[in-house]
């Protein structure tokens, strides 16, 4: 199923509805990716509080996608992990390294704006 | 007794005449019950177990171990001196009586009563060896099931205890919007952190925390697992968006972390649950200003 991505002011929401299987997740990557220099975003969002498996893959993907964003020149937040996912994920050793996450979409709004704000 | 003299001395089969002599000695430690009770209960205090008990409780209790004594080696049944043993442990191990001392009296009592065997059979001294064949067996089985059960009743009671520490929450408190502190006092173990990290995450998402203060000050030592663990759920809590401050690390719990190799780089630590607080305050921009230093026209 397609992640559908929003334009709101400067950001791109992606919001994912159900589980995303791997070919979702690379597909959802490259349209961020794409999308963020056609908008000329300077954040993305990526809620995932629907999921509730984030795998090896999914956290590769999550990882490249917010590292290439980056190199795009913009700053991507993961928002709505939740507390278990959370906890397996780092049990695994999946960590999300050198990548924003908050709590919800209003967090990662608060979080992006901060971050482009020190930015300027 | 002349009777039981003669039975004695007929080549009866081994286990037969056991029994006879067995009976023998339970009749001889019946007949001197008193007296040595009495004398059991000077050993006990010359040897200076017991301390925690006074001199008439120690007579009262050697007097119904005595008899559940006697009585065990008169059925062969252990269930009875069992219960009494577990009875007793009860009473006495929250008056602080130490394993080596219930052995100890025990081991005291089993002396006094092979003593008085041997003066009684000094002249004969085949019969006295047999009498004593019969009477160790049984009697080392009564030591036995009184030590272990009296180990047992503790190790019930430490059990309990655990239980109890276990149930005893530890609480996330919320100390400013945002902010919550997580004091933790006690020995982790693996389910505890378990318990602690879910709690912590659950707390952070109903109150929407940005940071979260730790405090380690109670916690005497932690192993490998518990500092993963904690690492663990520093990262969990990064990716539910919530800082985590590590406050109150003793100097031998770092010297823990740092023996054992524990990437600390994830890990933000401060001195004292204060300086904690006061980081945390920064980071969520708070500022506490004394009332008492605004100025009078305010």
């Amino acid at each position: 199923m397609e992640v559908p991505i929003l334009k709101q002011g400067a950001y791109l929401i992606a919001s994912v509805q159900s589980a995303l299987a791997d070919a979702d997740m690379v597909q959802l990557r490259d349209a961020l990716v794409d999308k963020v220099g056609f908008y000329r975003s300077r954040g993305v969002i990526v809620d995932v509080t629907v999921l509730d498996v984030v795998d090896s893959f999914a956290t590769r993907m999550l990882r490249d996608l917010a590292h290439m964003i980056r190199l795009r020149g913009a700053e991507t937040v993961i928002v709505g992990i939740q507390p278990e996912v959370a906890f397996a994920m780092v049990q695994m050793g999946l960590t999300l390294e050198g990548v924003g996450t908050a709590l919800d979409l209003e967090e990662g709004l608060a979080f992006l704006s901060q971050r482009t704000l020190q930015d300027k | 007794m002349k009777e039981a003299q003669v039975y004695l001395h007929d080549p009866l089969p081994a286990g037969e005449s056991d029994v006879m002599l067995l009976r023998e000695l339970i009749a001889h430690l019946r007949r001197n019950r008193t007296q040595l009770r009495e004398e059991w209960a000077r050993r006990i205090t010359q040897a200076q177990l017991l301390t925690a008990m006074s001199q008439d409780e120690i007579f009262a209790e050697a007097t119904s171990v005595y008899d559940n004594y006697v009585e065990a080696l008169e059925t062969g049944t252990l269930e009875a001196l069992q219960a009494y043993a577990r009875d007793l442990s009860e009473r006495i191990i929250p008056r602080g009586v130490e394993t080596h001392e219930v052995v100890g009296i025990v081991l005291l009592l089993r002396d006094v009563l092979a003593r008085s065997l041997f003066a009684k059979y000094q002249a004969d001294f085949a019969l006295l060896n047999r009498i004593l064949d019969a009477y160790e067996p049984a009697a080392n089985r009564i030591a036995n099931t009184v030590a272990v059960g009296f180990v047992q009743e503790r190790e019930r009671i430490i059990r309990e205890q655990q239980e109890a520490i276990r149930e005893l929450s530890t609480p996330v408190l919320q100390v400013r919007e945002r902010l919550l502190i997580l004091p933790i006092i006690g020995a982790i173990d693996p389910q505890r952190a378990r318990q602690l990290t879910e709690q912590l995450l659950s707390a952070i998402r109903t109150n929407r925390a940005k940071v979260v203060v730790i405090d380690i000050t109670g916690v005497a030592a932690i192993d490998t697992n518990v500092a993963n663990h904690l690492v663990q759920t520093v990262e969990a809590s990064r990716l539910l968006g919530a800082t985590v401050i590590v406050t109150g690390l003793s100097p031998k719990i770092a010297q823990t972390l740092v023996t054992i190799g524990v990437d600390l780089s994830k890990m933000n630590t401060v001195g004292d649950l204060q300086g904690g607080i006061e980081e945390a305050e920064n980071l969520l921009a708070y500022k506490v200003v004394s009332s008492g230093q605004e100025s009078p026209s305010a």
